[in-house]
């Protein structure tokens, strides 16, 4: 008996998480995809119709700009928040009196929760309360920056305020990254008489490939399922024009009573995270079999 | 040992099914939390408690409305209703397809409903010909409210058409003064379309439009100047509207800075908390056209089992319809009665005009259900056409393009 415990309590443990998440994750994904096949309005039907939810979705303008606004959202923000993150990074790496006090200060916007930021940032930038109201009270009378109100530039907004939350924790983590590298081979290079941004990119850079695909994970992560953000900020305004898959799925399960086409719309969030995932987590298990 | 606390046990649940036979009962799900919504419950809970009933509060705050719905959706797809949920328009229809809601005729036909209740209102409130819910009020949404002080100093009276709004607007504009006062939310863009889609294409093709979703109308001409006069009135508000909340609007006109609002006469509520009287600092008349939009709130009655449940349903919507409620409902919400003999008294005089006109609206076949308050259409489909007229008011759309869309989307949404 006591052997038989021994051998098995590894599995005995894991078992209720693992019927959870069995359960609770591919169950649920297996009951949106079959959903996603009906008519269901109000309630959920499960009589199969086809891909007509699937038509709807993409003849729908409103699906279309939520799909544009992350593509041009989810770019930015990853882009943007990975080259700010490594060049404070590589600032702070510079054996700076105060790094421990300014990386607390780039580091803190991550402990504030999106609906916070997105308040802040939506009276900042506010044309009538905020900035631009600030610098016209300056005597600037044709300062102006009203993205917030511009349907063509909100989506640009909520990359502002993204960055702002995120690029603090990016620089924390290519920070780390700076730091295990081998100090002997910087060295050796120094000694070498090689400037210090050939060192930078030609080994400190390229050695911290693992970094980025991290950091990359989690920005992308951070993008898709973004809808606090753009809750707080815009509410998907002007119109819809800084609306977002979630915020879209959102509003056709909950305020709509559309959740065939919500589900519908959750699967093909599901399918982009997929695309990304899928060759990220391909590539490492690959790596671990050649170890 | 075991056994006496056994017999304890199932003694103490005598008592307690004993204690729920005493009478009628019912739980009602609702989401009128704020100040005075929630005032304006308790009212009913008092009453129903006075009639011996045992009143079971399910308030659910948020999202308008949508938190209370998600709630609704698992209490039903457990099989386990509440016995009366606040519902409205089309969304009573929608539960009634489920096969979820109850048939309360009885107690409509005892009160006689149908006489004191205006036809078109009354429609809602039955499915496939027997009464299903109860209507607490009346909103009229096609209202423009006004900053009296404002039109006085630049010699301007209501406007009867939009030409006369328009003409008033370019004069307060060259005065300094911001036109109208809007809030670009979806749902107030939409109430601004359809009070002025009314106006424009009149009762017959706006009942064609929203309701009947007729797609000739739909593109016609008619519905082109309706976006065109939007575009118009897209120039008379201030740059600052995107995402403003509808009472910061009218706080807008409150204090001067804009002369006029489109808003339903929830905003008559702003004013008077206030302190602002009605006809001396703030006026009040219907959007220019002929007609009435209402937004009637309503109690939609879910099917239960057993007999304390089913007494206090029938309780419920005696209560509600009932006229001591209808009155101080409203005078709490703004709103008038739906019951038409209501005695008016206590009410203020833009609420007088409310239920003169809808009086007259009834009979004149006028009285029409507002498509922006979810009370023409189903959820879908409302919101297609809401995404058509947000995204025609939020951009450089022209009309035509907006017609084209506004087809398409309502096709789309089916």
């Amino acid at each position: 008996m006591t052997k038989w415990l021994e051998d098995h309590l590894p599995k005995l443990m894991l078992a209720p998480s693992f019927v959870a998440v069995l359960v609770f994750v591919y169950g649920f994904i297996a009951w949106t995809a079959w959903v996603s096949l009906t008519r269901s309005r109000l309630l959920p039907k499960y009589e199969i119709e086809g891909l007509i939810q699937y038509e709807r979705l993409f003849a729908s303008p409103r699906w279309d700009t939520a799909l544009n606004n992350l593509f041009i959202f989810g770019a930015l923000f990853i882009v943007i928040a990975m080259a700010l993150g490594l060049l404070m990074a590589i600032l702070l790496d510079q054996n700076i009196r105060t790094e421990g006090a300014i990386r607390t200060i780039y580091l803190y916007p991550m402990a504030l929760s999106m609906i916070v930021t997105g308040t802040a940032w939506k009276w900042i930038l506010n044309p009538g309360l905020g900035l631009e109201a600030m610098v016209k009270g300056w005597g600037f009378e044709r300062f102006s920056f009203d993205w917030l109100v511009d349907p063509d530039m909100a989506i640009y907004t909520v990359v502002i305020a993204a960055l702002w939350q995120s690029s603090g924790f990016v620089m924390a983590l290519f920070l780390a990254g700076l730091r295990s590298v081998d100090g002997e081979i910087i060295k050796a290079a120094q000694v070498d008489g090689i400037p210090t941004w050939r060192i930078y990119t030609a080994i400190i850079i390229p050695s911290m490939a693992p970094i980025f695909l991290s950091a990359f994970i989690v920005l992308a992560h951070l993008a898709i399922k973004s809808f606090d953000l753009v809750i707080a900020l815009t509410g998907g305004g002007p119109g819809f024009a800084t609306d977002l898959p979630a915020t879209y799925m959102y509003a056709m399960a909950f305020s709509r009573g559309d959740i065939g086409q919500a589900a519908s719309s959750a699967m093909v969030m599901m399918a982009v995270v997929f695309a990304i995932v899928v060759p990220y987590l391909y590539s490492e298990l690959r790596a671990q079999k050649d170890d | 040992m075991k056994f006496h606390v056994l017999g304890a046990v199932s003694g103490l649940a005598l008592v307690a099914s004993g204690a729920a036979l005493a009478g009628p009962e019912a739980e009602v799900l609702h989401w009128w939390t704020s100040g005075g919504e929630a005032k304006s419950v308790a009212v009913l809970q008092e009453e129903f408690a006075a009639n011996g009933g045992t009143w079971t509060d399910m308030p659910v705050a948020g999202g308008g409305g949508d938190a209370a719905m998600t709630a609704l959706r698992a209490r039903v797809l457990s099989g386990n209703a509440p016995t009366a949920v606040q519902l409205k328009g089309p969304a009573i229809q929608e539960w009634y397809e489920e096969g979820v809601l109850a048939d309360i005729s009885a107690v409509a036909e005892a009160e006689g409903w149908a006489d004191v209740l205006p036809a078109s209102i009354a429609g809602h409130m039955k499915c496939e010909g027997t009464w299903c819910a109860a209507p607490v009020n009346v909103h009229r949404v096609d209202w423009i409210w006004a900053n009296a002080d404002v039109l006085e100093a630049n010699g301007i009276a209501m406007p009867s058409s939009w030409a006369e709004f328009n003409a008033a607007a370019e004069k307060l504009q060259a005065a300094g003064i911001i036109p109208l006062a809007h809030g670009g939310q979806a749902w107030q863009d939409a109430t601004v379309f359809e009070a002025v889609a009314l106006g424009i294409l009149g009762a017959d093709g706006f009942h064609k439009a929203f309701v009947e979703l007729d797609e000739a109308t739909l593109k016609s001409d008619g519905m082109k100047a309706v976006f065109d006069q939007m575009r118009t009135l897209r120039g008379f508000v201030d740059p600052n509207f995107p995402g403003r909340d509808w009472n910061l609007a009218t706080a807008m006109v409150m204090n001067g800075e804009a002369a006029f609002q489109i808003m339903g006469d929830w905003a008559k509520g702003e004013f008077l908390a206030a302190g602002k009287a009605p006809g001396e600092d703030f006026l009040c008349a219907s959007t220019p056209g002929d007609g009435f939009l209402y937004n009637v709130d309503s109690f939609a009655m879910f099917a239960v089992d057993g007999a304390e449940k089913e007494a206090g349903q029938q309780l419920l919507a005696k209560l509600i319809v009932g006229k001591n409620f209808q009155k101080v409902f409203n005078l709490n919400k703004g709103s008038i009665p739906a019951r038409v003999d209501v005695a008016l008294d206590e009410f203020d005089s833009c609420a007088h005009l409310s239920a003169s006109d809808m009086a007259a609206s009834s009979e004149g076949g006028s009285l029409l259900p507002s498509y922006a308050h979810g009370m023409a259409l189903r959820g879908a489909q409302a919101g297609a056409i809401t995404d058509v007229v947000t995204a025609h008011f939020n951009s450089d759309m022209s009309s035509e393009d907006a017609v084209q869309q506004l087809v398409t989307a309502v096709a789309n949404s089916m």
